[in-house]
């Protein structure tokens, strides 16, 4: 069984973000980590191949400046092998042209079982890329998958709802998003760190699929003004002196919550 | 531009609307006063509860079978365009199905899709949503540059439902076309996960805990201190992903919005993805080792020291009275 894993390379979030004042876009000049949320999705897929006995785990990834840290990350845990579609023209892309690229990027390795991506990324989360790949290749989807098991050519997943969670069936090949949480992620071993700095990472343009425009240019929306919102004022800040507790429920008593 | 209609993705629980879609409803019909409700499953049942809210038409698809609604509404919003009828917005919740919709109907119009929005206004630059970037801090406006339909998902609790007072909806079929291979996901089962109590997005009081608590068994200070101030519990993403309490408990970007009275913060640090979906609160109160942690820079009260000392000296307090 083959599975290719989204993964997404985003600035450190351990740097507070920022804009880029000439282009309103999210500053990625600092260091570039891979996405914490694709490291559930990475690992669910190695299991999901090691549990059918045969199979590889590969990886697809947009990033504008050849970006090839976080990609290292996933193929340290064991992805076999990567798809980075690098292009200055990606800049600015709407999650609409992400999902064509990615669409791209599965289809050059030769399409696979199970596509995986987490639901959402954590710097954008536009949160609609997973379903509109589905939309783009014609094929299946559960999103929102909390729980992911395989029988014969069939998924079984376990999909969150508002009310709870649903059980789902659905035939490969698919498209499957996984919420965070849904397995453990390994931590790369030091030989697994070491063999990923030569395992094959074809980095493609988007031309080299086949889609235009990108960038700005297909994006069908600008962004037309960027505003500080209104601060909420930081009240009274105590340290507890062992009697901290008692303002909290002369606050409760103010407000008539008891 | 005149919006000459707005659509909106409309949902029900236990047959009744529910408040996200009234709230679009509300926001749809300050912008055009041509408003359609688009449903997956049956029109007739809602058709008075959307009218009351500004709806004049109901475009329903009838039972999905257990489809699940992306695909399947997405497909036949896709029909009824083909047909004629193109609205010029069409709003939808930022949730599960909402989010499933909107993708899968992109991809089929070639449009782009602004989601996380709380507000649209059609100003100077045409339509143009609000999204909320950096946990809040900073607002960012875009305006579409193509042609419409605009496609929109909005967080929930964005605008404020208000009855319109409108009669009942015209009903109309919009049947949901053959998916082919895309429609092979079926649900097989639906399980509700029981919840006593009042429901976290609904709640007046919340008590929330975090990572602060050191330990999973510790979180039933956060349920004892909920039930006697008859509050919902919540939590962090960081001890949802530690699986300590289940998703429905998480408070955040990618969890529940909550507004309300008093947001209580219990070693909660205070992450962007945290603090999107508690900010709106009326007064907060939070209880953190770490002076510095963001979290105070919100609260209303903010405690400096440990929520393992702190909350059960709390939980005592409140039982004494």
């Amino acid at each position: 069984m083959n599975v290719i894993v989204c993964v997404k390379q985003i600035p450190d979030p351990a740097v507070p973000g920022a804009l880029d004042g000439g282009t309103n876009t999210l500053k990625r000049d600092g260091k570039i980590v891979i996405d914490d949320s694709d490291m559930y999705g990475v690992e669910m897929a190695l299991q999901l191949v090691d549990a059918a006995g045969g199979g590889e785990v590969s990886l697809v990834s947009m990033a504008p400046n050849n970006e090839t840290s976080g990609l290292r990350t996933a193929l340290a845990m064991g992805a076999v092998k990567a798809v980075l579609v690098s292009d200055p023209a990606l800049q600015g892309s709407d999650a609409l042209t992400t999902a064509k690229v990615l669409a791209g990027a599965v289809q050059r390795l030769g399409g696979a079982d199970l596509i995986i991506a987490a639901t959402e990324s954590s710097d954008g989360y536009t949160g609609t890329v997973p379903e509109q790949i589905a939309e783009v290749l014609g094929l299946p989807s559960v999103t929102f998958a909390k729980k992911i098991s395989i029988d014969g050519s069939t998924i079984k997943a376990e999909r969150q709802t508002e009310a709870g969670y649903d059980e789902v069936t659905c035939p490969m090949p698919a498209v499957i998003s996984v919420t965070a949480g849904v397995v453990e992620p390994r931590y790369p071993s030091f030989k697994g760190i070491m063999a990923a700095k030569s395992k094959p990472v074809d980095e493609v343009t988007a031309g080299d699929l086949g889609i235009n425009p990108v960038g700005w240019a297909g994006a069908g929306q600008k962004i037309s003004k960027v505003a500080e919102a209104e601060a909420r004022q930081a009240g009274e800040i105590i340290e507890d002196d062992g009697e901290a507790f008692s303002k909290i429920v002369g606050f409760l008593e103010n407000l008539k919550v008891i | 531009m005149a919006i000459n209609s707005v659509w909106v993705f409309a949902q029900t629980t236990n047959g009744v609307p529910t408040s996200g879609t009234l709230e679009l409803l509300t926001k749809a019909r300050s912008l055009s006063s041509n408003v359609a409700a688009f449903i997956g499953g049956d029109g007739a049942a809602v058709a008075g509860a959307l009218g009351g809210y500004g709806a004049t038409k109901v475009y329903a698809t009838g039972d999905l079978g257990g489809k699940l609604p992306g695909v399947a509404v997405a497909a036949a919003m896709k029909a009824v365009i083909d047909g004629g009828d193109t609205p010029d917005v069409i709003m939808f919740p930022q949730n599960y199905e909402g989010r499933d919709t909107v993708s899968r109907l992109s991809v089929k119009l070639d449009r782009t899709v602004l989601t996380n929005s709380i507000d649209i206004e059609d100003g100077g630059d045409g339509i143009a949503a609000t999204t909320p970037i950096f946990g809040g801090n900073t607002l960012v406006t875009t305006s579409f540059t193509g042609s419409a339909p605009y496609l929109v998902a909005f967080r929930p609790k964005s605008f404020a439902p208000e009855s319109s007072g409108g009669g009942a909806a015209e009903v109309v079929a919009a049947p949901v076309p053959d998916l082919g291979a895309a429609g092979g996901a079926q649900v097989t089962a639906v399980h509700v996960e029981e919840v006593s109590g009042p429901k976290l997005d609904e709640a007046d009081v919340v008590v929330s805990g975090g990572r602060g608590l050191g330990e999973q068994a510790k979180f039933a200070m956060i349920e004892d201190l909920a039930k006697l101030l008859k509050a919902a519990p919540g939590a962090s993403r960081a001890i949802v992903d530690a699986g300590w309490v289940p998703y429905s408990y998480q408070v955040g970007q990618t969890g529940k919005v909550v507004k309300p009275s008093v947001y209580i913060a219990a070693g909660i640090s205070g992450a962007t993805q945290h603090m999107v979906g508690m900010k709106g609160s009326k007064n907060i109160i939070a209880i953190n080792k770490d002076k510095e942690a963001p979290i105070f820079g919100v609260a209303d009260l903010g405690i400096v020291g440990d929520v393992n000392v702190v909350l059960p000296k709390l939980i005592e307090a409140l039982k004494a009275r």
